[in-house]
């Protein structure tokens, strides 16, 4: 691969820039909405991690002690809106932001305006949401998942604040996605065919198209909760010849490619670190491709494996059950691949190396418990336990937030120049890989001996196991102040990096200066 | 630019799956008139049975939940009755309004096994209007009904339930229009 960088005049265009906070404001830059979307998720992180500190503290004894069951509640729907919306998905929009234009050899997305607004609008979505928190009655306590009647006949009148601040957020998911679309349709350098593309960029094209075909669904569904709320509607109110239980299909409806949503950009990091740390090309770029794809489209039809328990008939539950674990095949694919990658590889273990083993091997583990409870007759055991609360954790924070951590460690240095301080970064990786499992591991025993999820109080014989997930819980989260504190040592200072500044690393992001100039590939490079 | 086009493209499928979430509703309600699942019987009035089965026997059992802050009480005579398919039954159902005040009720008939539903016709069902009731008003229903012929060979007995609601609340502005005690013929 040659490139021609064309970088003489990438400073003085910084004079036509506002400065100090207009300049954030009004930026159409990728790189500065890339960080803007980045800064906000690790804001959001750690925001929605005090939630779940202030759960795993009412949670360390049986009883209550800290909180009444009501605030509890508002903090388990609100950590999960906040880590769904405001954590993972703003994180992966950042990195597309900084990564697809340099990765394809753009000057910049397609849209930069609406690329602004669709940042922009973020924050005054999350201060909405929070903010209800504080007013009279309390913020929304009926789960992130808002099921019908709990979110109409029994939520208070806070209700609407939280469907304003979702139909804000799946605006800017729809704006982000269209503008990923676009970008990768339209700005690919010459030459840069489709089998060409990196599969960080295949697999965030995938879910572009997975945005853009659910978040309406999510807005028509909260939608339809606030017109039965306020308006005197019935979608879902029986007794005006409404049904509770379509609520829980149109929701899922959208709630299953939700969760791949979050997941493939996550399979697209570790595709592209992998190969980097294990100097080989990636095994079965093509599969993977395909098996990206697959994933998207078998996401629409296995929606109701979240409804087992809601008295479906005999053939719909062997549907979504044989359904859903057809997934686990294009996934395996995908899990063989990465280990035949580094299959005589000759391996380093650097950071970004470190996280994304790390989530191989646990992300396959969440894999494991998922496919148990697709088993319906199972699931009846499993629903609405502890062993759900584990397997979603595994998939999502040793899953996705470790890809996303892995990623930031590992263009972090293109993006400011400097090297992260190693030792603190070590630190942090292996404090989080062992608190992560003390806090999530155990879930697995107490959800299958019976605890339900979403209560402030359980019985007697749960409280070692949640002593120790408790104290597992606080570990986690102070490790990853470690890593607020690497992002801004490293933003600040330190040894300077070469171009390619991993010297397994392919792509054209590897052959811009470092740090990366404000303005990249204004002049398009040629790929061979 | 061709950025255009494929961005109205592009919004045109997020509208379009906007809209595609509010025809689920109707969508859903006809997937399960099809397949019959959900137990959800017809709101019309049916047709008169033509012939009766006498070969067997089907037990119908009939069970009333008001639901939680619904000031109703609401109790059929029998438990259970005996039809056989085709066979016309009249039932007689009890209800009071344990409320001080003026209540409006409407009540939301489940079938269970869901299959049967669609093979549980009613002629006459208080279901079929909203009742309004007096200040701790007592009142009768009859619900007339035949299990139809067709009704498979492994359903023997089936449970008619109904979930009573309040809907005083939404009914309050055109009370004086709600039909008094239509249902009770």
């Amino acid at each position: 691969m040659s490139t021609l960088v064309d970088s003489q005049d990438h400073n003085h265009d910084q004079h036509h820039t506002p400065k100090g906070f207009k300049r954030w404001l009004y930026t159409t830059n990728h790189k500065d909405i890339g960080s803007l979307y980045l800064i906000f998720s690790l804001t959001m992180f750690i925001v929605g991690g005090a939630m779940a500190m202030v759960i795993r503290a009412e949670l360390f004894q049986p009883g209550l002690q800290l909180v009444d069951p009501h605030f509890f509640n508002q903090m388990t729907t609100v950590h999960g809106l906040i880590m769904v919306f405001g954590a993972v998905m703003p994180a992966f929009t950042g990195l597309a932001n900084w990564m697809i234009p340099m990765m394809i050899g753009a000057p910049d997305m397609a849209l930069p305006r609406m690329n602004n607004w669709s940042f922009w609008i973020l924050p005054f979505a999350f201060s909405i949401l929070l903010m209800s928190l504080f007013m009279e009655g309390g913020g929304p306590a009926f789960g992130w998942t808002f099921y019908a009647p709990l979110s109409t006949t029994y939520s208070n009148d806070n209700t609407a604040l939280f469907v304003f601040a979702v139909h804000i957020m799946g605006i800017s998911s729809i704006m982000g996605a269209i503008n990923v679309i676009v970008t990768i349709v339209n700005l690919r350098a010459p030459g840069m065919t489709w089998m060409k593309l990196p599969l960080f960029v295949w697999t965030w094209l995938i879910t572009a198209f997975l945005l853009i075909a659910v978040m309406p669904v999510l807005a028509g569904a909260v939608t339809m909760v606030l017109t039965d709320k306020y308006f005197g509607t019935s979608f879902f109110d029986a007794a005006g010849g409404g049904d509770p239980v379509m609520f829980q299909h149109i929701f899922w409806f959208f709630g299953h490619p939700e969760v791949y949503i979050m997941i493939l950009p996550a399979f697209g990091i570790i595709s592209t670190i992998v190969p980097t740390f294990s100097r080989k090309k990636l095994f079965g770029y093509a599969s993977m491709v395909y098996a990206t794809s697959s994933i998207a489209l078998l996401s629409f039809v296995v929606w109701a494996h979240h409804m087992f328990t809601t008295g479906m008939p005999l053939a719909g539950e062997l549907f979504f059950m044989y359904a859903t674990m057809l997934i686990s095949v294009p996934t395996g694919v995908k899990v063989f691949n990465w280990v035949a990658t580094m299959w005589r590889g000759s391996i380093t273990f650097e950071i970004p190396m470190l996280f994304s083993i790390a989530f191989i091997v646990l992300f396959t583990l969440g894999g494991f418990s998922g496919l148990m409870l697709a088993i319906t007759p199972a699931d009846f055991q499993y629903h609405d336990t502890y062993f759900v609360v584990a397997h979603f954790h595994y998939v999502l924070v040793t899953g996705a937030v470790f890809s996303i951590m892995a990623g930031a460690y590992y263009w972090l240095p293109k993006w400011t120049g400097h090297m992260f301080n190693i030792t603190l970064a070590k630190w942090h990786f292996w404090l989080s890989l062992v608190s992560v499992n003390i806090l999530f591991f155990p879930m697995h025993f107490v959800g299958l001996a019976g605890m339900p999820r979403r209560i402030p109080d359980y019985a007697l014989q749960f409280a070692d196991f949640n002593a120790i997930i408790s104290i597992g819980g606080f570990a986690f989260g102070l490790s990853q102040l470690l890593f607020v504190v690497v992002v801004y040592k490293c933003a600040r200072g330190g040894e300077s990096v070469p171009d390619k500044v991993w010297e397994g690393a392919e792509g054209l992001e590897w052959e811009v200066a470092s740090p990366a100039p404000y303005h990249t590939f204004s002049t398009p490079p040629e790929v061979k | 630019m061709e950025h255009d086009a494929l961005l109205k493209k592009l919004l045109l499928s997020a509208v379009a799956m906007f809209a595609f979430a509010f025809a689920l509703v109707p969508l859903y309600d006809v997937f399960c008139d099809v397949t019959g699942l959900n137990g959800k019987p017809s709101m019309e009035v049916a047709e008169q049975s033509q012939k009766v089965l006498n070969s067997r026997m089907v037990d119908v059992s009939f069970t009333t939940h008001a639901q939680q802050s619904a000031p109703f009480a609401v109790k059929s005579q029998q438990y259970m009755v005996q039809v056989k398919p085709g066979e016309m039954t009249e039932v007689t159902f009890f209800a009071q309004n344990l409320s001080g005040s003026a209540r409006v009720m409407q009540a939301v008939p489940s079938v269970s096994p869901g299959k049967a539903a669609k093979y549980l016709h009613k002629m006459a069902c208080f279901c079929f209007d909203k009742q309004a009731f007096a200040p701790s008003e007592q009142l009768e229903f009859k619900l007339l009904f035949y299990v139809d012929t067709e009704l498979p060979a492994d359903v023997k007995e089936l449970t008619l339930s109904y979930t009573v609601f309040d809907i005083s609340d939404s009914v309050q502005a055109n009370i004086n229009a709600a039909t008094v005690n239509s249902g009770a013929s």
